[in-house]
């Protein structure tokens, strides 16, 4: 039975991927900050066989909450010894290039947060000798596109982060894992058209477990992402900057 | 997000707006057009579509809520499937008290079509194992209905097709099932009054009764078909469920043809199998054979197809679905699927409940344009003589004249319908003059 960490567990891919926990019987912390979906998702969960399913009401952005957290998350599962870090927002990237303020706000929310709670964790998990941090990245993290680079360059920032801390804690026994999505149809993406590229949160969510339990480094979600990214990451700049992605 | 959401028929449909939701808390989405609950799209024809308006996507209200394994009492969120109810309640020995012909309906829809199952005679419609439900009303409300609560609002609800208000969530009380496997056989007949005969003789001892019938025999042997009864029983314990398969694409034309159909028809009545004294079926190819086969609409190819369910008050049954059968038979544009079934005497619970005492056929037509129609229309007229009634949730076609005297108490039901509610079938059927 693994004792997991949820943050941002109201969203798509994480309650998705909570589904596959419980049915695997692990018991869930999730956090996020509506406390009746938070409850809703729990009591579903316990029916589907979690252990346990706790609930935790709180803002990721608020960065010095994540120590209590850590401490509340491991009395009440009598341990930790995983992590799904899934919160993030889609950022309005029209909005945040014309606005500082409005950029450094989607970097609190979707690599900050992320980093500080990885800080916190990953020492945790050094000092106990084991554990796996799995952190939903982006594709977008991958190249800097016109279209959404504030996200991407959190996303990269994340991507960097985590490939990091992921050499340093390996010796340590424990796990780091990045998990890069392509397009998911979720609330978050609800504005999108979808096509033949779009999976489903199940289909990721499965991928996701079974990345923690084999205790993969990095996971392309679903695995053609992976190519697709290669063939942009090597387009040279002299083409990528006219290109129009 | 904009798109085409078909009905389970898949015929031409107009284009509407999907909003899904997420959570059984939010509030109904701000915005000027009509709104209609839409959850797995089984229904055949145009009552979970809303042409120019928007659809409620409830399958983001998929979370089970409680569970009481002694009681067999279960809540959950509208969008949660009777499949997905079965996954969580069969392994305790709970199964749905009412499950119609496929698994892929979510509770909301159970509820807004008033459905029911080959356990008519003996458990009534959905409406029977409902204990309460949750609505959200378009001004904000939350009203939770059941027998004794809001009692007018539970029974326009039920059967209420969608459009008086948001079902949120719902309580079913299930009833007990040893195991995973159905016992019982099967066995020809040869005509309709043998059908009736054995149909009258089963019900007693089995919980489970229905027929499929050979919609191209003639003459003498109009009406002949398969019977087919069964109770819930233990089995082998085995946890393997069978497996499903896609129809990968639409075929460019009907593979239910003229041709095809009467081939077909008389393979599946002669073949050795057809006749099983004792039977054991796992509880999936028993209740939903065609769940097998995902997408399995699509043989009807690109045009669609229309099903026809009517029932018809049993002192007249016999006679009038024999003339039915002769009349499909001769237009040989009838299919392979052709479900015969008696309900019990139950009341329905819903103001607008569909099943009522008689005898129910259902048949699939692939659509062939306005000789399909005038089939339908000719079929109508007999059920109306008879003083029957034809299924809203699997029609894309009736007359507004034909709903008003299938449904009489319609304008009754108005006044509990939702003003910001809507539906492409409603607005058939109610907005049309009738001479």
């Amino acid at each position: 039975m693994r004792r997991i960490l949820i943050m941002g567990a109201t969203s798509a891919i994480a309650e998705a991927t909570a589904r596959e926990f419980a049915a695997l019987g692990d018991a869930l912390f999730l956090v996020g900050r509506n406390p009746d979906r938070l409850t809703a998702i729990a009591d579903d969960l316990r029916l589907r066989g979690a252990a346990r399913a706790e609930t935790w009401v709180m803002d990721a952005r608020e960065l010095s909450a994540y120590p209590a957290l850590l401490d509340e998350a491991t009395r009440r599962l009598g341990g930790l010894d995983t992590a799904l870090i899934a919160h993030g927002t889609l950022t309005d990237q029209t909005a945040a290039q014309a606005s500082s303020e409005l950029m450094l706000a989607e970097f609190q929310t979707n690599a900050l947060s992320h980093m500080v709670l990885c800080t916190e964790l990953g020492n945790r998990f050094e000092a106990q000798g084991h554990g796996c941090i799995a952190v939903i990245s982006s594709v977008a993290g991958d190249r800097g596109r016109q279209s959404n680079y504030v996200y991407g360059s959190a996303k990269a920032a994340v991507t960097a982060f985590t490939s990091g801390l992921r050499q340093r804690l390996h010796p340590k026994g424990v796990a780091v894992l990045t998990i890069k999505p392509g397009f998911v149809d979720t609330p978050m993406t609800a504005a999108f058209k979808k096509g033949p590229l779009w999976a489903t949160p199940t289909t990721v969510a499965k991928a996701i477990v079974k990345a923690v339990q084999r205790g993969k480094p990095v996971l392309y979600t679903p695995w053609f992402w992976w190519p697709i990214m290669q063939i942009i990451k090597n387009v040279p700049e002299a083409i990528f900057r006219k290109l129009k992605l | 997000m904009s798109r085409q959401a078909l009905s389970w028929g898949r015929l031409p449909a107009s284009e509407q707006r999907l909003i899904r939701l997420v959570s059984r808390f939010d509030a109904l989405p701000k915005t000027a057009e009509s709104l209609l609950p839409h959850g797995l799209g089984r229904s055949y024809g145009d009552s979970c579509l809303n042409s120019g308006g928007a659809l409620l996507g409830t399958r983001g209200l998929d979370r089970y809520i409680a569970f009481d394994r002694d009681s067999g009492v279960i809540e959950v969120e509208a969008g949660v499937s009777l499949g997905e109810i079965i996954e969580l309640a069969l392994p305790q020995g709970w199964f749905p008290a009412a499950l119609p012909g496929t698994r892929f309906v979510t509770v909301g829809g159970a509820i807004a079509n008033d459905v029911h199952g080959k356990n008519h005679h003996r458990a009534g419609s959905f409406g029977h194992q409902l204990l309460g439900f949750e609505l959200l009303r378009s001004d904000g409300q939350v009203l939770h209905c059941s027998p004794t609560t809001n009692a007018d609002l539970f029974a326009a609800t039920i059967g209420g097709l969608g459009l008086t208000g948001l079902i949120r969530s719902a309580t079913l009380q299930l009833q007990k099932a040893p195991g995973s496997w159905i016992r019982g056989s099967s066995e020809r007949f040869g005509s309709l009054a043998e059908f009736f005969a054995l149909s009258a003789a089963a019900e007693a001892a089995s919980a489970y009764t229905v027929a499929w019938i050979d919609s191209s025999a003639t003459g003498a042997s109009t009406g002949r078909g398969i019977f087919i009864r069964g109770n819930h029983a233990e089995g082998p314990s085995s946890t393997a469920t069978p497996k499903n398969i896609r129809l990968p694409f639409t075929p460019p034309l009907s593979l239910i043809n003229p041709l095809t159909l009467a081939a077909f028809n008389a393979l599946y009545y002669r073949r050795p199998a057809a006749t099983a004294r004792d039977a054991l079926w796992h509880w999936q190819p028993f209740f939903h054979p065609l769940d097998a086969v995902q997408e399995w609409n699509r043989i009807y190819g690109p045009r669609g197809f229309y099903q026809y369910q009517c029932v018809v008050p049993m002192q007249d049954a016999e006679g009038v679905i024999g003339e039915m059968l002769q009349r499909i038979a001769a237009s040989k544009l009838g299919s392979f699927l052709v479900v015969l079934k008696t309900f019990g005497s139950m009341a329905a619970r819903g103001m607008m409940s569909f099943p009522r005492p008689g005898a129910t056929l259902a048949i699939d037509f692939p659509n062939r344009g306005a000789q399909t129609l005038a089939l339908l229309d000719a079929l109508d007229a007999l059920t109306m003589a008879a003083g029957g009634a034809v299924y809203p949730a699997k029609d894309a076609r009736m007359s507004a004249a034909a709903f008003r005297q299938y449904f009489p108490q319609w304008q009754a039901f108005a006044g509990h319908v939702d003003p910001r509610f809507s539906s492409s079938f409603w607005r058939r059927v109610t907005e049309t003059e009738v001479s």
